[in-house]
Formats: C-alpha cells, sequence, structure tokens
C-alpha cells in the first residue's frame, strides 16, 4: 500500500468537480442525474480512502458508503420516474423548457 | 513507481478520462456507457483500497442496475433531432468556471490538511473486513437501524417511482 491518501481525494476531487460541471451545464435531464451519479460516487471514493487511511477497525466509512448506494438507487429510480412521467405530459426533457412553474 | 501506483494511476486515467465523456459527449446512450466506465473504474479504486465487497456492489448495484436504468430512461424519452444541437446551455462557460474553482478549493483546503498525505498501514493479520462489515450491519449496537433504515427507504422509492412513472388513465 504505498497509495499516499491525497491521491485519491485529488481524484475524487476532480470527479466531483466534473459532476458538477455536467450538472450545471447540460440541457437533457437525463444527463442532469448523470452528472448527480459522478458526484456520489466521488464522495463515495472519499468515504473508503478515509475507511482505509484511518482505522480500519472501525468500519463506519464503508457502511455510510453502502447508505450512499441505496440512496444513490432510491434517487435514480424516482428521478427517472419523475423525468418519463415529465416526457408524457409535456413530450420533453430539455431542463430549460419545463417552465411551468416559472411566472 | 511501485505496481500499486501504476494501477491507481492506469484507473485514474479511465476515471477521469470516462467522466468528463459523460458530461461532453453528444448522444446520451454513449454517455450512459461512459458512465459504465467510470464505474468500473471506481470499482477498481474499491479493490486497490481492500473494501472487496464495495467493489463488488458496485458492479452489481451500479454497473448492473442503475447505469441500465439511464439507458432504458434515455430510450423511453429519445426524441428525433434531440441528440443533433448542442448538449450544453449558454451558462456552459460559467458552469466550467465554477467546476474549476471548486477543484481548486478543495485541492487548496486539502492541501493545508495535516493527513493530506497519510500512508495506509497494513490491516492487521487475523482480522478480516468482509467478516467484520457483515456483522457491523447486523449487529444491535452497531449500524443495524441505518441497514434498515436504507431499506424502508429503498422500499418507499420502489412504490413512489412506481406510482409515479404509471401512466394515468384519463
Amino acid at each position: 500500500m504505498s497509495i499516499p491518501l491525497s491521491w485519491y481525494l485529488v481524484l475524487s476531487a476532480a470527479l466531483f468537480s466534473i459532476g458538477l460541471f455536467g450538472v450545471l451545464a447540460r440541457k437533457n435531464a437525463v444527463a442532469i442525474l448523470l452528472g448527480i451519479e459522478l458526484m456520489l460516487n466521488a464522495v463515495n471514493i472519499n468515504l473508503v480512502a478515509f475507511w482505509r487511511y484511518g482505522s480500519t477497525a472501525s468500519l463506519a466509512g464503508q457502511v455510510f458508503a453502502i447508505i450512499v448506494f441505496a440512496v444513490a438507487a432510491a434517487e435514480v429510480a424516482v428521478g427517472l420516474a419523475l423525468i418519463i412521467s415529465v416526457y408524457r405530459r409535456r413530450t420533453t426533457v430539455i431542463a430549460d423548457e419545463l417552465d411551468l412553474l416559472k411566472w | 513507481m511501485t505496481p500499486d501506483q501504476f494501477i491507481f494511476l492506469l484507473c485514474a486515467a479511465l476515471i477521469i478520462a470516462s467522466a468528463i465523456m459523460v458530461v461532453t459527449s453528444k448522444n446520451l446512450v454513449h454517455s450512459a456507457l461512459w458512465l459504465v466506465a467510470t464505474l468500473f473504474g471506481v470499482a477498481i479504486l474499491y479493490a486497490l483500497l481492500q473494501a472487496a465487497f464495495l467493489a463488488l456492489v458496485q458492479v452489481v448495484v451500479y454497473i448492473g442496475a442503475i447505469a441500465i436504468l439511464f439507458i432504458f430512461a434515455v430510450m423511453l424519452t429519445r426524441r428525433e433531432l434531440r441528440d443533433k444541437g448542442p448538449q450544453l446551455n449558454q451558462n456552459w462557460g460559467l458552469s466550467a468556471v465554477m467546476a474549476v474553482f471548486t477543484f481548486g478549493g478543495l485541492f487548496y483546503i486539502l492541501s493545508s490538511w495535516s493527513g493530506f498525505s497519510a500512508k495506509a498501514v497494513e490491516i492487521p493479520v487475523g482480522t478480516d473486513p468482509l467478516r467484520m462489515l457483515g456483522y457491523a450491519l447486523v449487529s444491535p449496537d452497531a449500524y443495524v437501524l441505518p441497514f434498515e433504515v436504507a431499506s424502508i427507504l429503498l422500499l418507499a422509492a420502489l412504490v413512489g417511482a412506481v406510482y409515479i412513472a404509471t401512466a394515468s388513465k384519463k
């Protein structure tokens, strides 16, 4: 194990920033969810790296990563259901065109 | 450079390159497939970090379920000509600046932290992290409550997703 912790942290910061760019810049609502997935993965890399480089006897990092998996699955299921429902009513998934609530 | 570091750098290059393709690819199906590559790279990282269970769950749940769900959603919401035009909104320049500043800020905060270049200690011989994780998830004095709450959350999400996505009869 000759990899310093900093490598994991920098990689996860970069992955998070790329995900943030995807969320802010993409037009398509499905692509925005893809960006959110990248950000969640960056968080998970951090959690597991801190578990490995901290005390491995305390499993909080791994358990938290599993909870994040469950939350990500729930978030994607509900998010994609919402997008499909919106698509049925408005026949678009472009986030800019979904301005029904904008006055 | 040790083999560990070499594997890590290869894996990091795979993750970053495919993540950039996820957010810039014009075709959304390609984006979803690049997401699979990113997730696979992250699974390799978990294996490098000796979190075997998480590496497996990453492949089964993330690649097997979530990424496939994305591909289905793209196919269900696709319309002609939507892949042709620009896929980025007019604020993409500002978004890129913000992403770069987020990375810079995170890097600055992390590099001023004392534990930044910590080295991992070997996992003591005789302790099996996988077995410990299994016990921790079901032990009442560890994490059984968060574990059960996560299952209730999944059930609620399942019911909610079915309810929302069902076509109304009107």
